[in-house]
């Protein structure tokens, strides 16, 4: 294995750690930080603010993104907010209960350090977002307005209508638009990373490919920041914009980077169902909707197909109110997402495909009027008629849950370096601070703090040891990679088969889906891993042009653990089932060669502060 | 639903492009658009024929990153909406459909269905933002924005950055596109140390890269699929007057 594999938590009491460290960390001085070159790949949250940040210190930055525009990068389809820990509602809230409340969210699998520093910066991306003209939603006093957010008691929300990551976004755009113009950054769009290049056991370069011309072109630098996203899109249909694949991650992870996690993968449990099999992606429906929306499904599965309007009231089953009478609809995402496939599994899922539950406002139309819901949801009730061509004033919604995020990503320590020494990873394309399940409004919140707060102050550290030691494009390390790069895309053209990647890509996204997605099971694992690799070789026979492959063996992570749900462990009344004695760490893979089944390290996780109880929402 | 398509074929920016027919068969009326394209290409390269290139991603109308003009109209008949949210059930069963690019000589075609729309990026750069430096921003709530004035920034900021304005203006003006960066900044107290460089720029950038003017047809507000208002075009106007008196007045 490259590099170390420590945490380097400071040492110190949690609140000072981010402090001390800081203090104690390596600087560039700023003459010499025009003599660095760095490499930031993607142009979302994290890698947009880390490329702005870090051309305005000085640096010397390329930013990669497979867009035809930076501004154009996934992050901008986030919904509902970001969280902060204001306390601009006098409600009780700070920085421990952001820390408390996202550390248990996550199931008390991540890092107490890393979570900390996350809820401290938080405020200060309020703050940063607000300077740069992001149009947060205000009250009539002309001060910013929150909202609440599930798993927290607080109102600390901070959100611009339903767009907040595309006006987040925008705000990081414009920084790195300056930037560009200023000659600080400069900017390759429509370019992906084929692989990583490391010299002397230091990540120092990238081989990049032109989505326009085909060029394969070879970029050294002083260090590599991978902001390139999760990889949810291995499930074919997810939430995640058609282009993002998880390449970025893995080649490095080919390279010899750890791969952390990869079983926590997040189901949103309100998406639009699958219509058929020629559907290219799934659409959200915030998840405020089920403040009045009530859940239910037939309780025969003969009356699946009738009109629902014809299914009486004692022929429904509310099956949330049911199962989980103080929540009711609200329960959390893992559980009612779980809970729609349950009910779906019995066979009494409606819609045509079977896979759907309906979300039926009619009582709340008859409570509040149908001007109030449309005051309050209008524009999800449009969209959702656009996709569907019904009117869910009139008939009930139908939902089904579908992959959204992955917490689980490459391995990196607190200054959020990999074990390749050089190789950063931020944002969602790291493993960091989300544990095993991530709460809403944390996303934004975690790549904006990678990437223009924690980056910059923990990269100098790395490069003040690397002054001049910036290898040539031309050396055997480069070329090397090129070559790799070469012989992959001639091996790929060679196939010449008869099946076109999608229809691979969806094959291996309905595997996983069935057997590693909202619950695994023994059996079910080892089928797919008996499966994965036929269709890889099928693959290799039979394509007809470019694609990616993956798999991870989740056995190992033999408890539940937040939206990681293995049905061999649950409680008596279906949570998940932790077994802290023996897996309360972090579970990070190293690849092994092609073929070769990869090799599981731990990190312990050390909780001083908090104590480990069984998270319930009951 | 069958369908006759004819479509925009063009291998490169220099070579002359086409409209080239293609029929396909039991498409459901629940697929999108863009997933219908998908189907095609699908069969084409079946057939060893080189498949439509044609730009999308998110598919949720929020990146702008798909462009086509159906039947003349950029985004297609169903307003307000990307082309990704457009479905076959608003076409008729039998229909031609024509599909092209976003005609706009400031977009030049890469190929087929795909233009390059770098420009819009070059507007922004030349001064669509605010100069924060992470670390130097107060305490967020240490200026009262008026709720009036913070709307009116969220309206304007909407915009996906698609140019679907250019693409339907008769003059291919994006007077929409850079009016709703220039609004969004003006409306709210940070952006106003750089108001009247920030306009006077962008509109230098904007003309020299070969936009057109605008004439108040509202083509532009009519396609586009976030909605802005062609009101935000008069508010440009003010701002471009304003800056050029204060600047004539050696302010």
């Amino acid at each position: 294995m490259i590099g170390t594999f420590d945490a380097k938590i400071p040492a110190g009491p949690l609140a000072q750690k981010w402090r001390s460290h800081r203090d104690h960390s390596r600087l560039v001085s700023p003459n010499n930080r025009r003599k660095f070159e760095i490499i930031v790949v993607g142009s979302g949250l994290a890698g947009g603010s880390a490329a702005a940040t870090l051309g305005e210190l000085g640096y010397r930055v390329k930013c990669f993104c497979f867009q035809d525009s930076p501004r154009r990068a996934h992050s901008i389809a986030a919904q509902g907010g970001i969280n902060a820990a204001k306390n601009y509602q006098n409600d009780g809230d700070s920085v421990y209960r952001l820390f408390y409340d996202t550390i248990k969210g996550g199931d008390f699998r991540s890092r107490e350090a890393n979570v900390y520093r996350l809820a401290q910066i938080a405020n200060n991306i309020i703050d940063q977002c607000v300077a740069q003209g992001v149009p947060f939603a205000r009250e009539y006093s002309g001060y910013l307005a929150n909202r609440s957010f599930g798993g927290a008691q607080v109102s600390r929300t901070f959100y611009a209508r339903g767009q907040t990551g595309q006006q987040l976004l925008l705000g990081c755009y414009q920084a790195l638009c300056r930037q560009i113009a200023a000659d600080t950054v400069r900017m390759l769009p429509q370019t992906e990373m084929l692989d990583l290049v490391i010299v002397d056991g230091r990540a120092k370069g990238i081989i990049t490919r032109n989505l326009r011309s085909g060029h394969i072109d070879k970029h050294a630098a002083d260090a590599v920041v991978l902001a390139s996203g999760g990889y949810g899109n291995v499930y074919y249909l997810s939430t995640n914009a058609r282009g993002c694949n998880v390449t970025g991650t893995y080649r490095a992870y080919k390279r010899g980077a750890l791969f952390a996690n990869p079983s926590f993968t997040q189901i949103h449990p309100t998406c639009i169902p699958v219509s058929g099999e020629h559907q290219s992606k799934l659409t959200l429906m915030s998840e405020s909707l089920r403040n009045d929306g009530r859940v239910w499904v037939p309780k025969r599965k003969e009356n699946r197909e009738k009109v629902p309007g014809e299914i009486p009231e004692a022929d429904r089953d509310y099956y949330l109110e049911r199962k989980y009478p103080s929540y009711g609809n609200l329960a959390p995402r893992d559980i009612s997402s779980r809970a729609a496939k349950e009910v779906c599994d019995e066979g009494r899922g409606v819609g045509h495909s079977g896979r759907g539950v309906y979300l039926d406002f009619a009582d709340a139309i008859k409570r509040l009027g149908e001007e109030t819901i449309r005051e309050r949801y209008g524009n999800l009730f449009e969209v959702y008629e656009k996709i569907t061509g019904e009117d869910a004033y009139k008939v009930p919604m139908r939902i089904y849950p579908a992959v959204h995020y992955t917490m689980g990503g490459l391995w990196v320590d607190y200054d959020l370096m990999s074990n390749v020494p050089g190789l950063f990873v931020i944002g969602e394309a790291n493993f960091s601070d989300h544990g095993a399940n991530r709460l809403g409004a944390s996303a934004l919140m975690q790549g904006l703090a990678d990437g223009y707060f924690v980056l910059p102050n923990t990269l100098p550290n790395y490069l003040a040891g690397q002054m001049g030691k910036r290898p040539s494009p031309d050396c055997p390390e480069f070329r090397e990679a090129e070559q790799n790069v070469h012989a992959r895309i001639d091996r790929l053209l060679k196939v010449n088969g008869t099946r076109s990647l999608d229809s691979f890509h969806r094959d291996l996204g309905l595997l996983l889906w069935e057997k590693c997605g909202m619950s695994r099971h023994e059996n079910g694992l080892r089928e797919a891993l008996q499966k994965i690799p036929e269709l890889r070789e099928e693959f290799w026979r039979d394509v007809r042009v470019l694609g990616s492959d993956e798999d991870f063996n989740q056995f190992e992570r033999d408890e539940s653990a937040g939206a990681h749900f293995r049905e061999e462990h649950q409680t008596p009344d279906g949570e998940a089932l932790r077994d802290d004695e023996r897996h309360a760490a972090v579970f990070a893979w190293e690849f092994g060669g092609d073929g070769q089944a990869p090799k599981l390290h731990r990190e312990p996780l050390h909780f001083e502060t908090v104590d480990l109880t069984q998270r319930s929402y009951k | 639903m069958n369908f006759r398509l004819r479509i925009w074929r063009q291998p490169n920016r220099k070579s002359p492009g086409k409209l080239v027919d293609y029929d396909i068969r039991d498409i459901s009326p629940n697929t999108s658009f863009l997933e219908m394209l998908d189907i095609l290409n699908e069969t084409l390269l079946g057939r060893d024929e080189e498949p439509i290139a044609f730009d999308s991603d998110c598919r949720e109308g929020i990146c702008g990153t798909c462009s086509l003009t159906i039947n003349g109209e950029a985004h297609g008949p169903d307003h307000p909406g990307a082309v990704c949210e457009l479905y076959m059930r608003k076409f008729r069963d039998g229909a031609t459909i024509i599909v092209e690019p976003f005609h706009v000589g400031s977009f030049p075609i890469v190929k087929d269905l795909v233009i390059d729309r770098s420009v819009l990026d070059r507007i922004v750069q030349a001064g669509g933002f605010i100069s924060a430096r992470a670390g130097s921003a107060p305490e967020a709530n240490s200026i009262p924005v008026p709720k009036h004035n913070a709307d009116l920034a969220m309206e304007a900021a909407a915009c996906i950055g698609c140019g679907a304005c250019a693409a339907a203006c008769p003059n291919g003006s994006a007077m929409l596109f850079t009016s709703a960066k220039v609004s969004h900044l003006a409306f709210l107290p940070q952006g106003d140390p750089e108001r009247a460089s920030r306009v006077l720029k962008m509109v230098q950038v904007m003309d020299a890269e070969g936009f057109g003017n605008c004439t108040n047809t509202y083509e532009c507000e009519a396609v586009c699929p976030a909605e802005i208002s062609a009101s935000f075009i008069a508010k440009l106007n003010r701002e471009y007057a304003r800056a050029v008196l204060q600047r004539s007045a050696g302010e």
